[in-house]
């Protein structure tokens, strides 16, 4: 259109379209969200316990000391099954790309074992080794040099639910990790080796990196996964933030109390966990030319926005330039 | 004597399965010597570019650069295997360059020059930074030390591709279709830094399309299709008095 004067026309202004079907489906959720909100609220509040209501006791218990010490338990079996899932995934994954059909093979037998096994059966196994096997030998056959080691000291109730929760996530892991590798081009690998890097340069220094940007949102959610999983070391009677509750309650009967308490730790918990989840993956986005993902703040404030307008555009990697190729 | 040519290939044969990209491929090329390659699609020019390098295997046939067999060694009348290490090592003094750039996207254009000197070479890594920088200048990049390969154009991208294979020192530079994926302004800039190569006396293979290159850059011009070489010879007499009908007609559609 002629502009004669180069002046840019008015912005436009129109109503925009509205959605009453989100309104009505906003006050019957909300309704029925308040009826049940309003339910267990109640019931608690009319509990009968040695601080009063129900939700004192709640208030009591939060900021128990043998409370902050499950969890404390509870944190240190995620930092290091997750450690032992991760570092033993990523040798998984590249084993099962191996070309050595042997690496490839144990490779697929311990997914499969793992996998296809109940972590509580795992964990269960590693903290009843000890019935079977009184002690673990270790050592060179036909000589003298020989480890020795006692089931039960080697394998304490901690060490068997971390054998059995890291084990078990490695399978996983591996499969993720595996997802990673192969989502990174081909081309990369070659452009690699055609400057003469050998296999694990290429792995450790071009394919992994790359491959971080698929493997981390899903790491993430196994981590998350993980921390609510660590309950099952309840049956290892491993002190961790379930088996806390659950003493103190059979000490004191408050049961509903004290699983509420431990569901705020764990909400506590697992929110932190995603907040530092986007900012991970903010990192491994750099160079690439995919806006960013939104920080929770973003997220929440989008989602207020798509109530009755589209959503803000995603926030663009300020170094980025979109070109052609 | 005289000294061994820096690709020399013999009857080579290489087949994917059934299907038998390389039926037989003879050629030499001399030291600082440039070789174009054009041919249709599919008629083997990746792979053949490919086995010098040893990215492929090859069935059948001899293969050697600067007078050492790819990827075996013969001791006595017996072939041996390469080890990965050798293989390795090989190719980090052979550059190439791809159609796609393959520039490594998480590194910024320095990084990526720096990477196989500092990991593959040993170099160090004032060394290594010391030369980055000095060849991002030549291929007329000195500003975009610290951009990543997405903030470049195509045209920039293939430069620093070129840049990096350069940062090795090789004494042999591959080139599979370098110009193919770029927007046509954008061609001029990467077949300027290749003349410039050829110029310096690299010794060059190229599959291109670009005719006018050939013409006027190029040594020998070697025209394949269906695995052979149909034709081979000076470029100006390949392309202007094609003695084959192949060649011929592929010229046709072409130029
Ligand atoms: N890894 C592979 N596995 C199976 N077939 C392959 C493989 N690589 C190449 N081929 C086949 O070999 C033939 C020759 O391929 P090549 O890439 O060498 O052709 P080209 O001359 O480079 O063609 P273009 O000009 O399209 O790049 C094609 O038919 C292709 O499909
Ligand atoms: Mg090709």
């Amino acid at each position: 259109m002629a502009n004669a004067v180069g002046l840019k026309p008015e912005a436009i202004k129109a109503v925009p379209v509205r959605h009453p079907g989100r309104w009505v489906a906003a006050i019957v959720v909300g309704a029925i969200a308040a009826y049940i909100l309003y339910t267990v609220v109640t019931a608690i509040q009319n509990d009968h316990t040695a601080q009063g209501s129900g939700w004192a006791a709640v208030g009591h218990y939060l900021f128990n000391t043998l409370i902050f010490k499950g969890i404390l338990v509870t944190l240190e079996l995620t930092v290091l099954a997750m450690a032992v899932g991760i570092v033993l995934g990523v040798i998984l994954a590249v084993m099962r790309l191996s070309p050595n059909p042997v690496m490839s093979w144990v490779s697929w037998l311990y997914i499969w074992f793992f996998r296809g096994t109940p972590v509580l059966v795992q964990i269960f196994f590693w903290f009843n080794l000890n019935l079977v096997l009184k002690s673990i030998d270790i050592g060179i056959p036909f000589t003298s040099f020989w480890l020795h080691a006692n089931t039960n000291t080697l394998i304490p109730p901690f060490m068997a639910a971390l054998l059995g929760l890291g084990f078990n996530e490695a399978a996983y892991m591996a499969e993720i990790v595996r997802a990673g590798i192969i989502s990174v081009e081909h081309g990369q690998t070659e452009a690699a080796q055609a400057l003469g890097m050998n296999r694990g340069l290429v792995m450790r220094r071009i394919v992994l990196p790359q491959a971080m940007r698929v493997i981390i949102p899903p790491t993430g959610n196994e981590t998350i996964s993980m921390l609510k999983t660590t309950s099952l070391a309840f049956t290892a009677s491993v002190t961790e933030l379930f088996t806390r509750q659950q003493q103190i309650a059979t000490a004191t009967y408050d049961v509903l109390e004290l699983l509420i308490v431990a569901s705020i730790w764990y909400l506590v918990m697992t929110s932190i966990l995603t907040v530092g989840q986007y900012y991970i993956e903010r990192h491994f986005a750099r160079g690439s030319l995919r806006g960013m993902p939104l920080t929770p703040f973003q997220r929440f404030r989008r989602m207020l926005f798509t109530f009755h307008a589209p959503p803000p555009a995603p926030v663009e990697l300020p170094v980025s330039i979109p070109r052609g190729h | 004597m005289s000294v061994a040519p820096m690709v020399k290939a013999e009857a080579v044969h290489k087949s994917f399965g059934r299907l038998e990209v390389l039926q037989g491929i003879d050629l030499e090329v001399s030291a600082k010597e440039v070789l174009c390659m054009i041919g249709p699609s599919g008629s083997g020019k990746s792979t053949f570019l490919r086995c010098i390098n040893h990215l492929e295997k090859i069935d059948a046939g001899r293969l050697s650069v600067d007078g050492e067999l790819v990827g075996y060694q013969q001791r006595g009348d017996k072939l041996y295997e390469l080890r990965d290490a050798e293989v390795c090592r090989k190719r980090s003094e052979i550059g190439m360059v791809f159609q796609h750039f393959n520039l490594f996207p998480h590194m910024t254009a320095l990084d990526n020059l720096i990477e196989a000197p500092i990991r593959v070479k040993k170099e160090s890594r004032t060394v290594a930074i010391d030369r980055g920088r000095k060849l991002l200048e030549r291929v007329g990049l000195g500003e975009k030390v610290n951009a990543y390969p997405r903030q470049l154009s195509g045209g920039q991208q293939q430069r620093v591709a070129i840049a990096r294979a350069l940062a090795m020192e090789p004494k042999l530079m591959l080139f599979d279709e370098p110009t193919s994926a770029l927007d046509p302004e954008l061609v001029g800039e990467v077949l300027d830094v290749m003349r410039g190569l050829a110029e310096d006396g690299m010794t060059m293979v190229v599959v291109t399309h670009e005719m006018g290159f050939a013409r006027e850059v190029s040594d020998s011009l070697v025209f394949m299709d269906g695995g052979v070489i149909v034709e081979a010879g000076n470029p100006r007499d390949v392309l202007t008095n094609p003695q084959h009908e192949r060649t011929r007609s592929f010229l046709s559609k072409v130029l």
